[in-house]
C-alpha cells in the first residue's frame, strides 16, 4: 500500500512521468469527489422519500467514522477494532448530558455533537495509554478486551440505564423532511473528518504516522515521538467517531448498551476501509458509500437478521480473497499500467529501462520488514 | 469462596483448552483466528444434534465432532487463511476469519433459530459431593477431559516427528522450512488441530451454560484475553492465564457479583499489559514489530 499515489512518484526520482501522472489523477480525484460530494449535499433536496436519507445519514456517519479509522489505523498501521468504544461513548454522552440538563429535542441538541466528540477523545487518552504500548498484533486484541470492557460498563454502571438503555430527548420536526436536520449535521462532520485527516495526510505529523507503519523502531531511532505521535492520531479518531455515535444516537432515538457498543461497527469501519483502499484518503469514503447502502438495504430487506449476516460475510470473504488492497489501490494500478502501456507503444523501443514504471506487482507495498 | 476456586480450576481446564488451539495458531501461523469462538458454538451445536436425534452420548460424540471440526479448520485454513500475503498478515487474518464467524453464525441462526439451548445429559445436572461442597460432575468430567486432551496435545507437540516440525515452525518459521519443514502443510494441520479443541471445549461449554450463536462473541472475547494475557504463542501461558482467569472470575461472582466478576476479567488484562506489554509469559519482543 504504497500510500496512494502521490509518494510513489517521489520515491522514484527517475521517473519524472509519474509524478506529472499523479499530479493529473490526483487533481482528477479531487474533482470526482468534489462532485460526489455536492451530489450527496443535495440529496435531501430532490428525494423526498425518508428512506432514502436515512439510509444517507447512516452512510454519511459511516463515511467520516470509516475515514477517522483510517487516519489513525490505516496511516499508522495499528489495527484497532476497539473504534467502537468511541462510538459508543459519544452515543451516550450526547444522551446522558441531554437528559441531565431536560433538553428539549430541537437543533440545539446538536451542540452536544462535539462535546459528545470530546468525551469519546478524553476515554482515548486512558485506552491509547494502554494499548498503544503493546506489539501490532498484540494491540488488535487488547482493542477488542477494552471495547468489550466498556460494553460491560454500559451494562453494568447505574447511570447508563443498564440493559434498558437511554432515549435521549425526541425533535419535535415532522414529515417527509425530519431526517435532514441529521443528514446536514452528518454531512458537517464528515466534511470536517475529510479535511482533518487530509490535513494530517500532508503534514509532518502524517509523515510520522506513516514511518511508524512502515518501521517503528527505525522511526523512533530516527527521532519520531512515537508513543505521542500515535496517542495523537488516535485521540483524533475518537473525536470523529465520537462525534458520529452522537449523531446516531439522537437519530435512532433510543440506544442500549449492545447497539451503541456495537462489535460489528468495530469491524464494519475496517472493511469498509479495506474495501476502498486503507491508508488512502478516498478509501473508507468509497467503502463506506458503496457498502452502508448494501447493508441498510439488506437489514431492510432480510428483517431476520441471518440472512444478512451470511450475505455480508461473503461480500466480505470475497473482498479480502480477490481485492486485498481495496479499490482505490487496485484501480490506480490498473491505470499506471494502462497509461504505460500506451506510452511505452508511443515511444516504440526507444525506451530506456530506468523509466518504465513499475508493473503493478513491482509496486512497492510500503516496504517494510517481517511483521 | 473455596467453591469459586474449584469451580474456576475446573472450568478454567476448558478454557485452558481452547485457548491453547488458538495460540498454538497463532504461534505456527501468525494468525488470530477470531473464528474460534463461533466453532466452539458450532461445535456445541453438534454435540446437540448428535444427543438428540441420534441418541449419542456426548462424550462419544467427540469421536465425531472433534473429527469434523478439524477438517472444517483444515478447510478454513486451506480455502482462505492460505491466501493471505504476508504484509498485513495479522489484521487480513482477523478480518478473514471474522468473516467466516459471521456467516457461520448466520447459518446456524439459520439452522438452529435464536433460542438459547443446553446440552443435557445425566451428568449435567448432578452434583457429587466432595471436600464438603457439591460439584457438578459436568465440571470434573469436562475437567478431565480438557486434561487429557491437553496430555494428547503436549505428545503430538513433543513426542512425534510432526510436533518438532510445529515447533520449529513456532520458533522461525523460515529456518523451519529450510532445514525442510513443510511449512505450509503445518501450518494447515496446525489450524485442524487448534480447532479441534473447540469440539471438545463446546460439548463442555454448552453443558454448562445455555447458549446460542450470539455467545460465540462473549466466548472469542474471552478467549482472546487469556491468550494475550499468557503470552501470544505461549501454550503454557494459555494453561495458566485460562485458569487464572477462571479463577478470579469465579471468586469475584461469589464474593461480590457476577455482574462484575466479567469486567474483572479484562481490567485484570489491562493492568497486566500495562507493566508486563508481552503477556506473563510473553517472549521479550522476540520478533520485530
Amino acid at each position: 500500500m504504497s500510500p496512494a499515489a502521490s509518494p510513489a512518484a517521489k520515491a522514484d526520482p527517475t521517473a519524472p512521468l509519474g509524478a506529472v501522472q499523479s499530479r493529473a489523477v490526483r487533481r482528477a480525484g479531487v474533482g470526482a469527489w468534489g462532485a460526489i460530494l455536492l451530489v450527496i449535499a443535495l440529496v435531501p433536496v430532490f428525494a423526498d422519500n425518508p428512506t432514502i436519507t436515512s439510509i444517507g445519514v447512516f452512510t454519511l456517519i459511516f463515511m467520516a467514522c470509516a475515514s477517522a479509522w483510517n487516519g489513525f489505523s490505516g496511516y499508522s498501521g495499528y489495527i484497532s477494532l476497539g473504534n467502537g468504544v468511541f462510538y459508543g461513548t459519544g452515543a451516550y454522552v450526547l444522551t446522558y448530558t441531554a437528559i441531565r440538563l431536560n433538553m428539549s429535542g430541537g437543533w440545539s441538541m446538536f451542540a452536544l455533537v462535539p462535546l459528545a466528540g470530546l468525551g469519546a477523545a478524553v476515554v482515548a487518552i486512558p485506552f491509547g495509554f494502554v494499548a498503544l504500548r503493546v506489539r501490532r498484533h498484540t494491540f488488535v486484541v487488547i482493542t477488542i478486551a477494552i471495547f468489550f470492557v466498556f460494553q460491560l460498563l454500559a451494562f453494568n454502571l447505574g447511570f447508563t440505564g443498564g440493559s434498558s438503555g437511554l432515549t435521549p430527548p425526541t425533535p419535535n420536526w415532522v414529515g417527509a423532511t425530519f431526517n435532514n436536520p441529521f443528514y446536514y449535521v452528518a454531512f458537517g462532520v464528515l466534511i470536517f473528518s475529510i479535511l482533518l485527516f487530509w490535513g494530517v495526510r500532508r503534514s509532518r505529523f502524517g509523515l510520522h504516522l506513516l514511518a511508524i507503519r512502515d518501521d517503528e523502531d527505525r522511526a523512533r531511532g530516527l527521532g519520531v515521538k512515537v508513543l505521542r505521535v500515535k496517542m495523537t492520531g488516535f485521540v483524533l479518531a475518537a473525536f470523529v467517531t465520537g462525534m458520529g455515535g452522537a449523531i446516531f444516537a439522537f437519530f435512532v432515538g433510543q440506544i442500549f448498551p449492545q447497539f451503541a457498543y456495537d462489535p460489528v461497527f468495530d469491524v464494519t469501519v475496517a472493511l469498509m476501509t479495506f474495501f476502498g483502499g486503507i491508508g488512502t484518503i478516498s478509501g473508507p469514503l468509497l467503502g463506506a458509500l458503496i457498502l452502508e447502502p448494501i447493508e441498510q438495504y439488506l437489514t431492510i430487506q432480510y428483517s431476520i437478521g441471518s440472512v444478512y449476516l451470511i450475505i455480508y460475510g461473503v461480500l466480505f470473504l470475497l473482498v479480502l480473497m480477490f481485492m486485498p488492497r481495496g479499490i482505490v489501490p487496485s484501480v490506480g494500478d490498473w491505470v499506471r499500467s494502462l497509461r504505460a502501456r500506451k506510452w511505452r507503444q508511443g515511444d516504440g523501443g526507444a525506451v530506456p529501462v530506468v523509466v518504465t514504471p513499475p508493473a503493478p506487482e513491482n509496486v512497492p507495498v510500503g516496504a517494510r520488514g517481517p511483521e | 469462596m473455596g467453591t469459586g476456586v474449584v469451580d474456576g480450576i475446573l472450568t478454567g481446564g476448558v478454557y485452558a483448552l481452547m485457548a491453547a488451539g488458538l495460540t498454538l495458531i497463532f504461534g505456527v501461523m501468525e494468525v488470530i483466528s477470531l473464528a474460534q469462538g463461533i466453532f466452539v458454538i458450532l461445535g456445541a451445536y453438534l454435540s446437540y444434534s448428535l444427543e438428540t436425534h441420534f441418541g449419542i452420548d456426548l462424550f462419544v460424540g467427540l469421536l465425531i465432532t472433534i473429527p469434523a471440526l478439524f477438517i472444517i479448520g483444515v478447510g478454513v485454513e486451506w480455502a482462505f487463511l492460505r491466501r493471505l500475503k504476508s504484509q498485513e498478515r495479522i489484521a487480513m487474518s482477523i478480518l478473514t476469519t471474522y468473516a467466516v464467524f459471521i456467516i457461520i453464525e448466520g447459518i446456524l441462526n439459520v439452522v438452529y433459530g435464536t433460542n438459547y439451548f443446553q446440552l443435557h445429559a445425566w451428568y449435567a445436572t448432578r452434583s457429587v459431593h466432595l471436600l464438603g461442597m457439591y460439584l457438578p460432575y459436568i465440571y470434573l468430567f469436562g475437567f478431565l477431559l480438557a486434561v487429557g486432551l491437553l496430555g494428547i496435545m503436549f505428545g503430538i507437540l513433543y513426542r512425534t516427528r510432526f510436533g518438532a516440525s510445529v515447533r520449529a515452525a513456532m520458533q522461525d518459521r523460515t529456518a523451519a522450512s529450510l532445514v525442510g519443514v513443510d511449512v505450509r502443510r503445518v501450518a494447515t494441520i496446525t489450524f485442524g488441530l487448534g480447532t479441534a479443541t473447540t469440539a471438545a471445549g463446546g460439548m463442555i461449554y454448552g453443558a454448562t451454560n445455555s447458549f446460542d450463536a450470539n455467545s460465540a462473541e462473549d466466548l472469542i472475547s474471552r478467549l482472546l484475553v487469556i491468550i494475550v494475557l499468557g503470552g501470544l504463542g505461549s501454550i503454557g501461558g494459555a494453561l495458566a492465564a485460562g485458569v487464572f482467569m477462571l479463577v478470579v472470575e469465579d471468586v469475584i461472582a461469589v464474593v461480590w457479583s457476577p455482574d462484575w466478576s466479567t469486567v474483572m476479567f479484562f481490567i485484570i488484562l489491562v493492568v497486566v499489559l500495562s507493566f508486563r506489554p508481552m503477556g506473563l509469559f510473553g517472549r521479550q519482543a522476540a520478533r520485530a514489530q
